[in-house]
């Protein structure tokens, strides 16, 4: 077996408030490198509560979360963002481009941010990334004047700018069409088979669960089944 | 290359562009009313102090003491267990002791002019008609060293005292009451019953009322005599090149020599501390203005921040810090400031051109004159920090809010 990406154990979220709410309970798994898991259930079921708690989004009320096997509960905001930054990508089921920037633009605020790569090399692999997904002709191009498959995939491609271990992706198929759709699942899935990301899918399509190495159902904020 | 920060804070404000000029041109305003109301209210207290510093001397020694002189067992036994009281100061004869001496003295200080002045009550007459008059003897050779009356001489002058010691100048509305003239003489009667007659050889007119009423001039030794003050003087008056240094010189000389000094800044205490408080109302009002821009700048800063609390959760995801989040406002807040800066300066330079096409006659002057303006860098200086820091705090609040989105309570909103 590959090295954990990530690992959880007894993740637990609540929300406080005159009534307490359950987000996530005890939630225990892991994510191996070039490991592609989906997780399915019904609405509210704590999918999407999962994935920012393993994207280091959110902090769990209690249980912990290592990342390449290092403990993250007790880092501070900041640390936390710079490993958002560096090793973690992010997908939503809207696009989320930011509208005054160009398709190429967006891509390249991750890597302009780390400061890793100097700016003809950020613009380049920038260039690169949208040519890989498609995107050649596009990159000037402002959201407003992508379609809606288009957009996923420039969003695909930011979540890729800073070549992060884990790619975490809630519902990326929800918002398009059949065709579109088939092809942000084939890459997703191309990058943990090719590229050797983690990659973690939260899904209502059965079809793309079903193609996914490992399928972690939930209910009610806990894990039922993971296979 | 400019920053990451930087770019995303133009971008969103380019993206509002009109609520962005509105806000701006509130700086701009704000920034031009303040830099030529500012510069015209230091421009017109430059003046009034540089007309003070000039008509008056810097540093008049007086025939007193600041605190009435100790009694020799006072002086030698401090804290001694027996209190004298009762003690009457011995009765001295008014007038500077030994002001030769002092001017000796005076006059070796460099970048300073003396001379002695005796002055006392006398009653002008002519035609049947006695008006009270405060008589000044001078040295006429040293009157220009230390007072600018020549500058107010509308007939005669000056200088003609120097060969006339039975002359007389004095102001043109005195002149007037009493229906004099140049060259014409006049009775003049001291406190001490001697009266002599002097020739009118100058007539000025400095615009104070007061003072063209009731001063006039004469030889020091004619009103001397006339006083029967002979070899006195009770006060020297004192002009310095640098006036500014006024109050130390005259605190130096006090020391010195015992007898009270004052210098101009100390002589109009109550002018000065009415400038400061003409000052702090004439700052609140400008800053006012300014400060209802910075209400403009608050307001489509918080707008932003509205519209794009879902961007800043997807910067957030993506590993923005809150800090950064925060400074994208703060640089939209600074950008406002300074470009309305950069905007309101010059014209506000522009307003004070067009104040300067004013010209006033002030009472006293001759001729009319324009409105005074401080063309001065420090003017320009504080209104653009006044704009930024005014930008800079209408920026802080929403940027705080900004930095304090979480991106979790977003996204799930939006999902």
């Amino acid at each position: 077996m590959t090295e954990a990406v990530i690992e959880a154990e007894g993740l637990t979220r609540r929300l406080a408030g005159e009534v307490t709410v359950t987000l996530v309970e005890d939630a225990t798994l892991a994510v191996h490198q070039g490991e592609f898991v989906a997780i399915t259930g019904a609405s509210g079921s704590g999918k999407s509560s999962l994935l920012y708690l393993l994207g280091l989004l959110d902090r769990p009320t209690s249980g912990q979360i290592w990342l390449r096997g290092d403990e993250t509960s007790t880092l501070e905001e900041d640390t936390l963002a710079d490993l958002r930054l560096a090793e973690v990508g992010f997908v939503f089921q809207f696009h989320f481009l930011l509208p005054e920037f160009s398709a190429l633009e967006n891509v390249m605020l991750p890597m302009q941010r780390l400061g890793r790569l100097q700016q003809p090399e950020i613009g380049a692999r920038a260039t690169e990334l949208l040519d890989r997904l498609g995107l050649a002709g596009e990159a000037g191009k402002l959201p407003r004047q992508l379609s809606g498959g288009q957009s996923q995939r420039v969003a695909i491609a930011r979540a890729l700018a800073n070549d992060p271990l884990l790619i975490l992706a809630d519902e990326p198929t929800g918002n398009l069409d059949t065709v579109a759709s088939a092809n942000v699942q084939r890459i997703l899935m191309d990058l943990a088979r090719d590229y050797g990301r983690a990659v973690v899918v939260v899904t209502h399509d059965r079809d793309f669960a079903a193609a996914a190495d490992r399928v972690i159902v939930m209910s009610d904020g806990k894990i039922r089944s993971s296979a | 290359m400019i920053g990451l920060m930087p770019v995303i804070a133009l971008k969103h404000l380019l993206a509002r562009r009109r609520q962005s000029l509105v806000s701006l041109s509130g700086i701009v305003l704000g920034v031009a009313f303040f830099l030529a109301v500012s510069s015209l209210m230091q421009g017109s207290e430059n003046d009034f102090i540089r007309r003070l510093v000039d008509n008056s001397p810097h540093v008049t020694i007086q025939d007193e003491f600041r605190n009435p002189r100790l009694q020799p067992v006072e002086q030698l036994y401090p804290s001694g267990a027996i209190e004298v009281r009762r003690v009457k100061p011995l009765t001295e004869t008014r007038g500077i002791r030994g002001y030769p001496q002092i001017l000796e003295g005076l006059r070796s200080q460099p970048a300073l002019r003396a001379s002695p002045v005796l002055a006392g009550q006398a009653l002008v007459s002519f035609a049947g008609k006695d008006i009270a008059v405060s008589l000044n003897g001078m040295i006429p050779a040293e009157v220009n060293d230390v007072s600018t009356i020549q500058n107010y001489m509308i007939a005669g002058s000056v200088d003609a005292l120097t060969g006339n010691p039975d002359g007389i100048i004095l102001g043109d509305a005195l002149a007037r009451k009493l229906s004099l003239a140049l060259g014409e003489n006049v009775t003049v009667t001291a406190p001490t019953g001697v009266v002599h007659t002097f020739k009118i050889l100058g007539i000025f007119h400095t615009g104070r009322a007061d003072y063209d009423n009731t001063q006039t001039f004469a030889d020091l030794k004619r009103v001397q005599a006339l006083l029967k003050r002979v070899n006195r003087a009770n006060t020297i008056i004192m002009k310095l090149d640098d006036p500014h240094r006024a109050h130390a010189v005259a605190e130096g000389i006090e020391r010195r020599f015992g007898y009270k000094s004052v210098s101009w800044q100390e002589a109009n205490e109550d002018l000065m501390s009415t400038l400061t408080t003409r000052n702090i109302i004439m700052y609140t009002v400008v800053s006012a203005v300014l400060i209802v821009a910075a209400f403009g700048i608050y307001n489509v800063i918080s707008t932003v921040v509205l519209e794009k609390q879902r961007d800043i959760a997807i910067l957030k995801s993506m590993g923005f810090r809150a800090r950064d989040i925060r400074r994208i406002f703060l640089i939209q807040g600074l950008l406002l400031g300074f470009v309305g800066s950069a905007l309101g300066l010059p014209f506000g330079a522009g307003l004070m051109l067009g104040l300067m096409q004013i010209r006033l006659k002030f009472p006293g002057g001759s001729d009319p004159v324009p409105l005074p303006m401080d063309w001065n860098w420090p003017q320009f200086a504080i209104a653009a920090a006044f704009a930024m820091g005014a930008a800079l705090c209408a920026g802080l609040l929403p940027a705080r809010k900004a930095a304090g989105v979480q991106p979790v309570d977003i996204l799930r909103g939006a999902q």
